[in-house]
């Protein structure tokens, strides 16, 4: 009798166990990046604009915003990212395209000076907001999405490379967290459908 | 940064240094007030603290700034929060300061802990334990559920508490100071069975990992490593971590049981050769 019980706790258990993971792989939107709906906080953070103003993550709400960290001296992830982005970002429609915001954080600070980051970021197209910020602020809001920097030593001529997260943080309208897109994963389409189902989504 | 610094949690959470307080508090609590005969050794009270405290320094510290940032350092972190920490704690035997403290609970208290007893109890099912053992590493190192673990908060806690509770739990079965001939704690032989039982899926797990080519756990490419290290080295320790100390733990813990097990053999044998010897000579003088 006891060892029927033992048995039948074991099953229960094991088909529990199988259920979770069932339910953990179940009824996904058929998005090609990385849904982390109700993974992330919503967007928040405070930082300096290309015009040395403060702002806030208020200050762009009613978009959908795609959040990258890099540096401007980077010599290739942050190029290639902002190429890519804002290629799939322009060749939505227009009216989809005024909803969609780039951000682009810069995590180094000593060098990448307001001015700096505006020549950059207007290299790629006209409509990415550029931003940095002390770096308390900078680590607070790397942190916030789980992800880290740090800076290597500098050469004689005091260049540094600065390790950074290569992916790209999505946000609805609300603010809410919505994709990890891996750009060095996803093609262009891929990156268009996403941007163009979160758009549609909620208009 | 400073030493200070370092010490210092990188995300701070107030319930975790709570329960430290508490478990910390309550433990000396009963040291000071427990009767003399029965307050453990200084030896025993240095094990616990440091059980504790490792527990303490890998979940706030900077410590798990660089868990959360490479793969191999987050491997040692469970292996502390899943077993050294644990093996620690239940090797420092508190059992008669928690015997005291549960003397201290009010009665009217006690039918309400009701319930926390029944689900200790099925969770201490030597089936049950060894599975939720070698369960939860399986469970929180399957590649989606751990890249989600990584990337949310309150994911990360759930997952670094259930492997400590888990192991505390798993251990303190294993460890019990009391002696199943005498109380109606777990047998030696099925004790030593359950820790060959977890040891072998982790085994396996970690030799998956040191010998799989590609990037298994590639959330710590996306969030960036701590420092720059090869991927493919950091993921090789990980794997590493996940295979020895764990098996060694095993083996360890089966030498600590049979050692146990031949002294409650010696004790039985000379109990009995004592009572047959008082016996015998309670009838020589009767007859």
């Amino acid at each position: 009798m006891m060892f029927k019980a033992r048995r039948f706790l074991l099953l229960a258990l094991l088909a529990s166990f199988f259920a979770v993971l069932a339910g953990c792989s179940g009824d996904q939107e058929n998005w090609n990046a990385k849904d982390i709906s109700g993974l992330m906080p919503e967007l928040a953070y405070q930082l300096t604009d290309t015009a040395g103003e403060t702002v806030t993550a208020k200050n762009a709400s009613g978009n959908i915003r795609l959040m990258f960290f890099g540096f401007t001296s980077c010599p290739d992830i942050c190029p290639t990212t902002l190429q890519k982005l804002s290629k799939a970002v322009n060749s939505l429609p227009e009216s989809t395209q005024a909803d969609v915001r780039i951000i682009f954080v810069s995590v180094d600070p000593k060098r990448d000076t307001p001015e700096r980051i505006k020549s950059y970021v207007e290299f790629f197209s006209d409509d990415i907001i550029g931003l940095t910020g002390t770096e308390e602020n900078l680590r607070e809001l790397s942190k916030r999405y789980r992800t880290t920097f740090g800076y290597e030593d500098p050469d004689e001529k005091g260049d540094y490379a600065v390790s950074h997260s290569g992916a790209v943080y999505v946000f609805d309208r609300d603010g809410a967290a919505r994709l990890l897109v891996r750009p060095e994963q996803q093609s262009l389409d891929d990156l268009k459908a996403d941007l163009t189902a979160l758009a549609v989504e909620d208009t | 940064m400073s030493a200070a610094e370092y010490l210092l949690p990188y995300d701070f959470s107030p319930l975790t240094i709570l329960v430290y307080i508490l478990v910390l508090g309550l433990y000396s609590y009963g040291l000071f007030r427990m009767p003399d005969g029965e307050r453990p050794g200084g030896g025993r009270i240095f094990t616990f603290t440091l059980g504790v405290l490792l527990c303490y320094g890998v979940m706030q510290t900077q410590f798990d700034y660089y868990s959360q940032y490479m793969f191999f350092v987050h491997r040692g972190q469970h292996l502390i929060l899943h077993h050294l920490g644990p093996i620690l704690i239940a090797l420092s035997n508190p059992l008669p300061v928690l015997q005291f403290l549960y003397r201290q609970i009010p009665a009217f208290a006690l039918p309400f802990l009701a319930p926390v007893g029944w689900v200790y109890k099925c969770l201490q099912q030597p089936i049950v334990a060894s599975i939720l053992f070698f369960g939860l590493i399986y469970l929180w190192l399957w590649p989606p559920i751990h890249f989600d673990a990584m990337l949310s908060r309150d994911l990360y806690w759930a997952m670094n508490w259930s492997m400590l509770i888990d192991g505390m739990l798993f251990w303190w079965l294993i460890f019990d100071p009391r002696s199943p001939i005498t109380t109606r704690a777990l047998g030696y032989g099925k004790r030593m069975l359950c820790l060959a039982v977890v040891a072998i899926p982790q085994m396996i797990l970690g030799a998956i990992i040191v010998f799989s080519r590609g990037m298994v756990y590639d959330v710590y490419e996306v969030c960036g490593r701590a420092w720059p290290m090869p991927p493919d080295t950091d993921q090789l320790l990980g794997g590493l971590l996940t295979w020895i100390p764990p098996a060694m733990m095993s083996i360890l813990g089966i030498l600590i049981i049979l050692r146990r097990a031949m002294r409650d053999d010696v004790n039985r044998v000379s109990h009995s050769t004592a009572y047959s010897t008082a016996h015998s000579t309670t009838k020589e003088i009767t007859q």
